[in-house]
């Protein structure tokens, strides 16, 4: 067991009091007045109110923050693109201007992929990953909470530039020469360039952090193939993340520099190549789309077996699956570009390989088809609308096969048939695969359940909602309806279908107002007294998550769980008896771990939002005057260097009661680096490596 | 939905037989806390980010490499031809900023070697060196750029250009950083911030710097040396 008084950092702390005299002062119930000023700001100790929330770093109140920041992005994405079906709902429409419809779909697109799927699934990963594998918290919480806050303001960033001139109307994917001054010179761009790069940023520094979690943090017993397929498609993407996001990072630089500094690389004038961004771009954007889609994965391989009483059918084969996915994920990037004429070798290459990367696709899906054959099968919402992505995916994964073929592509790119394949991987697949999740955990991060009966209502009109919409635009796609147009003429025939997808779009839209109802009556339920508490296990649950109390008390678990099989918890609930029959032995609520122990936990820090301010900062100093950008590259350095000389965990609250866990609730986390840790490692952790790569991101 | 799992024909509802509470499921065991728990790799997680990080930044100078590549022979579509930076290459003089950024390599592990030892006034030294050599090569770069704007290369003045000075731009702006990173490094070991029990901070920083210099040797090849 640590000694936490012994560790360096405290006793050469740089507010200069010798080593030993502030540690005695420490009792349990000291601080607050004698709090250590490290850098300019007294640090932050005993936060309650919005100040818990602004200055957290515990991973579940994160995860929560970015649930609800998404959620929130979410309304405004699906406001955006209702104006869209209003304005197609006949033909000729004139409710909005050609160049606003432009924008609205380019940012309808934006918001939803970048400030809505994107961080739904980092929710998700930030809450479940370091429970289920049975951790304390992520590997450097303050650097997930510098995540947290540079999303936050990279999303109000991107959509102030709806007061600020308009947004950007060259489509999602920004096609350069299109995007370049000469046919977008309002400051859309400018915008969306500098907004995905600050979104970027955040999704580097979570992903680097999540993945040294999964990779280093595993609890004892806990090997690659005993992880939860969640946990396992979550390290996919972190992976992928890592990997792609430098490429659009400069793809957006290249844009920028073209927009701000008259530089030359989209200028066709002078001998540039329009292929380079759309390749740059879809190096990115293809692994992006699992990026997407991988987590929504896992989710419903967590909930399948649950609801049908079985284990996942071929474990290590849906993990395997996950990985291929990633890996092949690198190798099809062009099937986007079959109608830019790059040569028949490279279409024929694309091609090919794109139909590949159905094989593990459809190999999941078999694999989910098979958990539930013979089971028994509960129709809870999240097993509802896990059920309804097996069904829904599959669809959207067929029209993609379609794509693959090249010829048959030329005839449906830019037509409705695509919007109506991406939104059924995108909605159908991936969003439906987040709101299982959401009615899944739910109980687990709030302590009760959503309400069933709404729930079911949202399902149920979701799913209708959502095929009527989409369901369509396969139709008027294959018809030949060109996407991104914003009027049709009255006798193409359009028009019928398109009037059936507008009314779709709004039973989804009272669809999302259930949901919205059902949050917050249930909570202000919940805080009357009215709803029942969930207890620890509600589903009968397989993996760690539910083995720790309902909310999930501050530290997690109170005694570092060991497992020793997939789906350890589960095991610890059913075995099998003389005749080789499982038979239960115990129930989840009872054999949960209490949350009574009060072991030191990270302290809370000012520099993450503090830091994280900087970055728009230097965004509207690139677009309108770089004295702005000046003041906010002083806060991001100042912020760094206030960062890198305060202990990740303050080293005067509350030491010296290690050993038997009854600290008071500040100090020390349980990282994965400790005095006495074998490799040596010190503690201050985090500290050098978190300011260094936020150094180089800012760079970037 | 129910708060207590309903029990299916495959496990039939067994009360936990002997004992009067149930046992919890994940009790104390030897590993007591999370304090002592190692990395799950050999690898501190300070270290694995920096080779993540680095792993990442790769793909980054890839993409830019491969954007000059493709655009450094590009000319107009139509009037004359424009100046490009390989006409204005020094190649004996950016041979010698890079032998030195090369060079700095070396005293990094000297660095590193010496905090390993406990030697902190040689570390500090050593960091220092580097730190120096780093600013050597960065005032060679500035020279270089100045020198090639006094030509006639302005950053706008044409494709290559613009793709030349953004490459080599961005590799400046890591060497800088790395620099700020080693003095700061000095200052925390100077004020007894870093002490000896801390050497795998230099280390880490060390592979920054060293991946940074192992760039540079393929920029210098790809963009200086390849016609």
């Amino acid at each position: 067991m640590a000694i936490v008084t012994d560790r360096p950092d405290s006793a050469d702390s740089p507010d200069g009091s010798g080593p030993g005299t502030e540690l005695e002062v420490a009792e349990p119930d000291s601080h607050g007045d004698d709090s250590p000023r490290t850098g300019v700001f007294a640090r932050p100790t005993h936060a309650t109110g919005w100040r818990e929330w602004l200055f957290t770093v515990d991973h579940k109140k994160i995860g929560i923050m970015y649930g609800a920041l998404a959620l929130f992005w979410f309304l405004i994405g699906g406001l955006e693109i209702g104006l869209v079906r209003l304005q197609l709902w006949a033909p000729d429409g004139e409710v909005i201007s050609a160049d606003f419809y432009n924008q609205l779909f380019t940012m309808h697109g934006v918001t939803m992929v970048f400030l809505v799927i994107m961080p739904l699934a980092n929710a998700f990963a930030n809450y479940l990953v370091p429970l289920q594998i049975g951790a304390r918290d992520v590997a450097f919480p303050r650097m997930n909470a510098l995540g947290l806050w540079i999303f936050f303001f990279g999303g109000i960033f991107l959509n102030l530039s709806w007061f600020l001139g308009g947004g950007a109307d060259g489509g999602w994917f920004a096609y350069a020469p299109n995007t370049g001054m000469t046919f977008s010179p309002g400051h859309g761009m400018d915008f969306y360039a500098l907004g995905l790069q600050i979104a970027g940023i955040a999704s580097l520094l979570g992903a680097i952090n999540l993945l040294v979690t999964i990779i280093n943090m595993r609890c004892p017993g806990m090997s690659l193939l005993r992880m939860p397929v969640f946990t396992w498609m979550i390290l996919v993407v972190q992976f992928l993340l890592v990997f792609a996001l430098p490429v659009i990072t400069v793809a957006l630089i290249l844009l920028t520099f073209d927009r701000t500094f008259d530089a030359n690389f989209f200028n066709v004038d002078a001998g540039a190549d329009p292929l380079l961004w759309q390749h740059l771009f879809w190096i990115f954007g293809h692994p992006e789309v699992y990026i997407l889609i991988l987590p929504a994965f896992g989710v419903v391989s967590e909930t399948l077996p649950v609801f049908s009483r079985k284990p996942l059918f071929g474990y290590p084969i849906v993990v395997l699956s996950g990985a291929a996915i990633g890996f092949m994920g690198w190798g099809v990037w062009a099937h986007h570009m079959f109608t830019s004429g790059m040569g028949p070798v490279s279409v024929a290459a694309f091609s090919a390989t794109t139909m590949f990367i159905a094989v593990p696709t459809g190999v999941k899906i078999l694999n989910w088809i098979a958990t539930m054959w013979a089971g028994k099968v509960r129709f809870t919402v999240p097993m509802m609308f896990s059920v309804s992505l097996v069904a829904m995916f599959t669809i959207g994964g067929l029209s993609g096969v379609m794509h693959a073929i090249a010829p048959a592509d030329t005839q449906q790119t830019d037509t409705y048939f695509i919007v109506a394949h991406f939104h059924y991987v995108l909605v159908g697949g991936a969003l439906m695969g987040m709101f299982a999740g959401m009615y899944y955990w739910w109980p687990k991060a709030f302590g009760y359940h959503l309400n069933d009966r709404l729930g079911r209502w949202h399902f149920w009109l979701m799913l209708l909602g959502f095929n009527v919409t989409f369901g369509p635009m396969h139709i008027v796609g294959l018809q030949g309806m060109a996407r991104r147009h914003s009027v049709y003429g009255e006798f193409d025939g359009f028009e019928f279908w398109n009037k059936i997808a507008t009314i779709g779009y709004f039973l989804m839209l009272i669809a999302m107002v259930i949901l919205a109802v059902n949050i917050f009556r249930t909570w202000g339920r919940y805080r009357r007294g009215l709803e029942p508490g969930a207890g620890a296990d509600p589903w009968d649950g397989r993996t760690l998550e539910w083995a720790i109390p309902s909310p999930v008390p501050e530290h997690n678990f109170d005694y570092v769980p060991v497992v020793s099989d997939v789906d350890d918890f589960w095991h610890k609930k059913y075995q099998p008896d003389e005749t080789g029959k499982l038979r239960r032995i115990a129930y989840g609520n009872d054999i949960a771990q209490i949350g009574d122990q009060h072991p030191h936990l990270p302290s809370p820090s000012y520099w993450p939002i503090v830091l994280a301010m900087g970055m728009p900062l230097i965004g509207f100093g690139l677009i309108y005057n770089l004295w702005i950008a000046g003041i906010g590259l002083l806060l991001l350095v100042g912020s760094m260097f206030g960062w890198t000389l305060e202990p990740a965990t303050d080293p005067d609250a509350g030491h010296g009661h290690g050993h038997d866990g009854y600290g008071d609730h500040d100090d020390d986390h349980g990282g994965g680096n400790h005095d006495d840790s074998p490799d040596g490692q010190d503690d201050g952790n985090g500290v050098l490596t978190a300011s260094t790569a936020n150094g180089e991101a800012a760079g970037d | 939905m129910t708060d207590t799992p309903t029990t299916g024909s495959t496990a039939a509802a067994v009360e936990p037989a002997e004992g009067d509470e149930p046992q919890i499921a994940y009790p104390r065991t030897e590993w007591d806390d999370y304090e002592i728990i190692p990395p799950t790799t050999s690898l501190s997680n300070e270290k694995l980010t920096m080779w993540t990080f680095l792993g990442s930044d790769c793909l980054l100078f890839g993409a830019l490499i491969s954007t000059y590549l493709l655009l450094r022979n590009r000319q107009p579509l139509s009037g004359e031809g424009s100046l490009k930076a390989a006409d204005l290459f020094d190649i004996p003089f950016t041979s010698v900023s890079s032998f030195v950024l090369l060079m700095s390599s070396l005293t990094m592990v000297l660095a590193v070697s010496a905090i390993a030892r406990g030697e902190m006034e040689r570390c500090k030294l050593w960091l220092l060196t580097t730190a120096a050599q780093g600013a050597v090569f960065i005032a060679g770069q500035v020279y270089e750029f100045t020198s090639f704007y006094r030509e006639g290369l302005g950053f706008t003045v044409s494709i290559s250009s613009s793709a030349f000075y953004t490459l080599t731009g961005f590799h400046g702006v890591h060497v800088s950083l790395g620099i700020i990173m080693l003095v700061t490094l000095w200052a925390m070991i100077n004020r007894g911030i870093i002490g000896p029990e801390r050497a795998e901070t230099v280390e880490i920083i060390g592979l920054y710097w060293h991946f940074v210099d192992i760039v540079w040797i393929v920029i210098f090849a790809v963009v200086y040396l390849i016609p």
